[in-house]
């Protein structure tokens, strides 16, 4: 599903990534950990396509295409979906024009017809009630006013009606209660199929209780460290990240 | 000593002499002073950017040539005109057309204004010399205006719009002026609009007219919104790429009145929008917005003078300007509380999105307060489209392009919004989307 060699990256002369490989198989769910600065959020965001990164060297190929030679609406067509950590407000832009827009855009690169409103209100409702979302928010401006949770689950919609390959979860935990962790999860989870995988980025062990991963990734400084089963998460939850911190310094 | 004259360019010499020979027709009319406001404007001349109001929108060096006044055109080539004019083209209302600015009856609905909504004719409002004309420029500042003078001084037809008290007719009157013609003219209309104690009024305003003439409109629109009254009324500037659009709207409010005024303009190489507000009564309620989506070539600007003389007036004035290529934005806004204006509530905003590094936004917000217990503020805003917003949209789908013009669509949309009448709304988005469909 998705390959990443040698990924080498630098933001205003910062080098961020430093060779980084991974492989995230079909149907995986990867989970990637580490220490503030590692680099989690750059990784996300050179996957999806931001400009502000500047790529040295290194490949991101999905289903064998090159990302890195596509823009980030070419590549959500391929199939690739950024959850953000800070989801935008768009004030002005309605949200079920947005979901519409988007999912319109998608389906006409992929050469598919558009979607008939009735199919796109029953889509986006059925979603919502699995998200438990308010039916008013969605009458409302993107993200406009919404808390931190209604955004993350806002995310999940779109996830959810954008249907893509390989979802880059970037530090989805950060800023949800207990029952909103728990909602947001089982929407990722409904997800989880043959033919999807997961990149799941977080600091914390807890969102990996609900979204249980089949792989755990350590990253520090610009590469992936270790590797494991989901036992990882549990042992750097009671040892931390000294030991990545000092081979760091080291 | 010596009299120091300014030499008269050749525009303003020959508005004086198309005064002179126009002047023989007015002869007979004493309800307007058409005279003195003519003086008036000689006295100033075309405004330059010497003069403070006019500092980024320079008449005098826009305007090489002054053209003639329209002759009434003949009934053909007004229904020529009017049957591809698309301002407000779906929307029931009861019309009144001008054409070069000129009524013709026979493409308005005089015979189908709302009941309690009475309209006379300017023409024949000035041979009879109505009672109602002496309402006319019912905001003291305006008359202190050169471009609104010289409205009073060409004043070629318009009418007058009556609303009993009480009255609040469910379909809007439509203003629909529209250009045509291959050689240059200039328009000056004046339509009085009253509205009774309580009543409630629509007004639609829709401007437009051929590529590639330079047309000169200057056209004004007088209201005086009686107690508890309201107003709303919603405006569209499609003129041709050419013509040079000038327009004041005089606005006085009485006790506990309302007004919703939405100014959209996407059309003329240049274009001035003047709107003077006198908040006369206390408990005020005014909307003031205005969006301009400008191409390369084209200036717009909007200037505003809220003046507030009575207690609890509330205003929001949001104008929102969208610049593509080298065009000129311009906004000048000033709010005036007067020490009688306690409990004023104003906000007012200008904001900008900057499509290219070539465009230009001028942007004046002023403040005169001289109340104690007010709440007002103003700002302005300048820069390009978000590119964490961009970014977003696009990840999830949208080429560049398109997320561009959401983005753009949001912004505009935000002062249209405001617009009460839903039909004028949608026409309205329907611009904005038209603009942006145009730009690709």
């Amino acid at each position: 599903m998705l390959e990443i060699k040698n990924l080498v990256v630098q933001i205003e002369d910062n080098r961020i990534l430093n060779g980084l490989n991974l492989t995230v198989k079909d149907g995986e769910v990867a989970a990637i950990m580490g220490p503030n600065g590692s680099g989690k959020s750059t990784l996300s965001y050179v996957i999806a396509g931001k400009e502000d990164y500047e790529v040295l060297d290194g490949e991101i190929l999905l289903d064998g295409h090159n990302l890195l030679e596509m823009e980030p609406d070419e590549r959500a067509a391929a199939g690739v979906f950024l959850a953000f950590q800070y989801p935008l407000e768009i004030p002005g832009v309605g949200t079920m024009t947005f979901l519409k827009a988007c999912l319109n855009a998608q389906r006409r690169a992929r050469g598919e017809g558009e979607i008939s409103t009735p199919d796109f209100i029953r889509a986006v409702n059925a979603a919502a009630d699995r998200l438990e979302i308010n039916k008013e928010m969605l009458k409302r401006a993107l993200n406009v006013g919404f808390s931190g949770g209604e955004k993350k689950r806002m995310e999940i919609l779109q996830m959810a009606l954008l249907s893509p390959k390989f979802c880059v979860l970037d530090e989805t935990d950060s800023g949800l209660d207990i029952d909103a962790l728990r909602i947001v999860s089982e929407g990722v989870n409904a997800l989880r199929a043959e033919g999807r995988s997961f990149l799941v980025i977080t600091h914390y062990q807890r969102l990996l209780n609900h979204i249980v991963p089949d792989t755990v990734h350590v990253m520090s400084k610009g590469q992936i460290v270790k590797t494991g089963g989901k036992e990882l998460a549990l042992e750097l939850e009671a040892s931390g990240y000294a030991e990545y911190r000092t081979s760091e310094a080291a | 000593m010596a009299e120091i004259a300014n030499l008269r360019s050749p525009a303003e010499a020959g508005l004086s002499k198309l005064f002179e020979s126009a002047r023989r027709s007015f002869a007979a009319e004493e309800a307007i002073s058409r005279e003195e406001a003519f003086r008036f404007f000689e006295a100033t001349g075309l405004p330059s950017r010497r003069v403070e109001a006019f500092k980024y929108t320079d008449l005098r060096a826009a305007i090489a040539e002054a053209a003639p006044p329209a002759e009434a055109p003949s009934l053909d080539a007004a229904k020529a005109a009017v049957g591809v004019a698309r301002g407000f083209a779906g929307i029931e209302a009861a019309r009144l057309t001008f054409v070069n600015g000129h009524l013709v009856r026979e493409l308005s609905d005089l015979d189908r204004i709302p009941e309690g909504v009475t309209v006379v004719p300017m023409g024949e409002a000035l041979a009879k010399g109505d009672a109602a004309l002496k309402r006319l420029a019912p905001v003291e500042q305006a008359r202190e205006n050169p471009v609104y003078q010289l409205n009073t001084a060409f004043l070629a037809d318009g009418a007058l719009i009556t609303v009993a008290p009480g009255v609040k007719p469910q379909t809007p009157v439509h203003l629909r002026f529209v250009g045509t013609g291959e050689t240059p003219f200039s328009t000056a209309t004046r339509v009085l609009v009253q509205l009774g104690a309580d009543a409630e009024f629509s007004l639609l305003e829709s401007h437009e007219g051929p590529n590639g003439v330079t047309i000169q409109p200057n056209d004004a629109l007088d209201v005086v919104v009686g107690e508890r009254a309201a107003f709303r009324h919603t405006r569209l500037n499609i003129e041709g790429d050419a013509t040079i659009a000038l327009s004041t709207l005089s606005l006085k409010l009485e006790t506990e009145a309302s007004v919703e005024t939405v100014n959209l303009v996407t059309g003329a190489v240049l274009s001035r929008h003047q709107i003077y507000v006198h908040i006369a009564g206390d408990d005020t309620n005014v909307v003031v917005n205005g969006a301009a989506m400008l191409r390369a070539g084209q200036l717009a600007d909007s200037t505003l003078l809220a003046d507030h003389a009575a207690v609890g007036g509330v205003g929001r004035e949001q104008f929102k300007t969208v610049i593509d290529g080298d065009a000129t934005g311009v906004f000048q806004g000033k709010i005036i509380v007067r020490q009688v204006a306690q409990k004023t509530d104003g906000k007012m905003k200008s904001d900008c999105l900057l499509l290219t590094d070539e465009g230009q936004m001028m942007n004046k917000p002023e403040l005169e307060i001289f109340a104690d217990d007010v709440a007002c503020g103003h700002g302005a805003t300048c820069g390009a489209p978000d590119e964490d917003l961009l970014f977003y949209l696009m990840a999830r789908g949208l080429p560049r392009a398109a997320a561009q013009s959401l983005l753009v669509q949001a912004f505009v949309g935000e002062s249209v919004e405001a617009v009460t009448h839903e039909g004028a709304r949608a026409a309205l988005i329907g611009e904005i989307e038209a603009w942006l469909k145009a730009r690709g």
